[in-house]
């Protein structure tokens, strides 16, 4: 299993959807393992009701159906299904409502959708979820046709209430950057990066606003870090390789 | 989902571990390699994989294996193959005999006059290789290259075509640091009888791995031509076309990553929303949250 994960980190990102089916063929029995720990590419369904996108992921999955966060119904119907809990279905409702709003501050764009289930340990867990397909705004900007998306994925667990409340966030971030050069040329960097954070806060405020804060703090943290990891590391690595000629002809002719 | 689903062949599992040998990243292959035989738990399947699907890494990967006694290096390349496992260095005049799996030499050997190129070709050879030589050197801290000659090498005087492959390749490999890359070019150069048709294809790739997994991967074609001339000078010119097209590369390089900083990253996810100011979580308390929210924010809905 490490060993899987191990190739997981080292495939090129766009190659990380056939590379799981892969490997879930090859190590069947981890098959579980492997879909709940390696993040893919995040799915899109239609909500028949309200007409309105959610998102698919592991958590609001059930057989081969996915609960819609707007309807709390699944897509294709499902007798007898996993539902959440009256009292976590408002919660969720309500945190549905507000992340959308905070989706569109910072995304002007883009879907969210929230899930929430009951964990065993008399708390919950929350999964907040964003993609943004930038390529709906492709700008051709000199010839060139820019694709990005970002997706992320962010996992609370929330522990039971007390004087202060447990909240470990474990946030995934897939970015996908693509610049098609008419010249014959092309330009992907995509990727992830994963990062975890816990805190102890108090319950005056609420869940959804503890929750949304670490959200929020987390997603700016990751946003600078991609900004150093994407375009910082690898454009190092290639002016390693081959250092712009500004450099190589202030070094001395050989 | 495979409780009961029957097996995967040994064929198909064959085909999937080459793959995911074939798509390691440069540099990476021995990693992939050893966590495939954990995953494969099929020592006999890992075999077959490898021996199948190393060679074309190797090949597609240009990589640089040292010639024992330590008397240079020689590129393994579909330029410079003679069979399967023998490949002919042509600045020192030798054969190889390697092991794909494991990446290193095993014999080296005098080539023979016949598999050399005839002294004719070997004048243009050996300039061009000459001058490429010197341009790696300068501009590549790393960087390894060659000159095969790879349709052609028997002709006799002018009026015969010729056709040489220059490869050039640099390799940073750090995995300490978790940071691995490869620039790979390979030109190709048409002798015809009064102008010399050059193509190139450079590809860039990089990959870095702490908490995380982020890929880099470029490429670029271009075209360019020169008047035949004699050896020296088909040389120089021939090393100006590749210097010049290399540098603007890069250049262009620079620019989508900073475009691509600049204007995809913003319009994906800003910074801060358009008020300045972080989220106002705190009026989520209340249930007309939502649209008290929107009037601060000045949303219209």
């Amino acid at each position: 299993m490490e060993a899987a994960l191990g190739l997981m980190r080292r495939i090129p990102p766009k190659h990380s959807v056939t590379a799981l089916s892969a490997l879930v063929s090859l190590l069947p029995n981890h098959s579980s393992d492997l879909l709940s720990q390696v993040d893919q590419p995040l799915q899109v369904l239609c909500d028949s009701e309200s007409g309105k996108e959610f998102i698919l992921c592991e958590y609001n999955r059930d057989a081969d159906s996915y609960r819609s966060p707007w309807s709390n119904k699944y897509h294709p119907p499902l007798g007898d299904a996993l539902l959440p809990s009256d009292e976590l279905r408002k919660l969720e409702v309500e945190a549905n409502e507000v992340f959308a709003i905070y989706r569109d501050q910072y995304y002007e764009g883009g879907i969210s959708s929230v899930y929430l289930w009951e964990d065993n340990n008399e708390g919950f867990v929350a999964c907040f979820l964003i993609k943004k397909d930038g390529a709906r705004t492709a700008h051709g900007r000199r010839g060139y046709l820019q694709e990005g998306l970002w997706e992320a994925i962010h996992v609370i667990e929330v522990g039971p209430e007390d004087e202060t409340t447990r909240y470990c966030l474990t946030s995934t971030v897939m970015l996908s950057l693509t610049t098609d050069k008419e010249s014959s040329g092309t330009f992907n960097l995509s990727g992830s990066i994963r990062r975890q954070m816990t805190m102890d806060l108090p319950l005056a405020d609420g869940h959804l606003c503890n929750m949304g804060k670490m959200i929020e703090e987390m997603e700016g943290k990751l946003r600078n870090s991609l900004d150093q990891v994407y375009f910082g590391k690898t454009k190092e690595m290639v002016c390693t390789l081959r250092p712009p000629s500004e450099v190589v002809m202030r070094l001395p002719n050989s | 989902m495979a409780e009961e689903e029957c097996e995967l062949s040994d064929e198909q599992k064959k085909e999937i571990a080459k793959w995911f040998l074939y798509n390691a990243p440069s540099g990476e292959i021995q990693y992939i390699a050893k966590d495939l035989r954990s995953v494969l738990n099929d020592d006999k399947l890992y075999d077959e994989a490898t021996s199948e699907a190393f060679p074309l890494y190797n090949k597609s990967h240009l990589i640089c294996l040292e010639l024992p006694c330590r008397s240079g290096d020689v590129l393994i390349t579909p330029y410079n193959e003679l069979e399967e496992n023998q490949f002919i260095e042509p600045r020192t005049a030798q054969i190889v005999t390697i092991d794909h799996v494991k990446q290193a030499c095993t014999e080296v050997r005098p080539a023979a006059d016949e598999e050399l190129a005839s002294p004719y070709v070997e004048e243009f050879r050996c300039a061009l290789d000459a001058e490429i030589l010197k341009y790696v050197e300068e501009a590549y801290p790393k960087g390894v290259c060659s000159v095969y000659c790879v349709d052609g090498k028997d002709a006799e005087g002018p009026g015969c075509n010729f056709e040489f492959a220059v490869v050039i390749a640099a390799a940073r490999n750090s995995p300490k640091n978790f940071c691995n890359g490869s620039w790979r070019s390979v030109w190709n150069i048409k002798f015809k009888e009064d102008a010399l048709e050059i193509k190139g294809k450079l590809q860039v790739d990089a990959h870095y791995f702490e908490e995380g997994n982020v890929q880099l991967d470029a490429e670029q074609e271009c075209q360019d031509g020169t008047i035949f001339q004699a050896p020296d000078d088909c040389a120089i010119s021939i090393a100006n076309i590749i210097r010049h097209h290399e540098a603007e590369y890069l250049k262009s390089l620079e620019t989508s990553y900073s475009n691509l900083s600049d204007k995809t990253f913003k319009d994906l996810r800003r910074k801060l929303p358009v008020t300045r100011t972080l989220f106002p979580w705190h009026n989520t308390l209340q249930f007309s949250l939502t649209r008290d929210i929107q009037k601060e924010l000045g949303i219209g809905k």
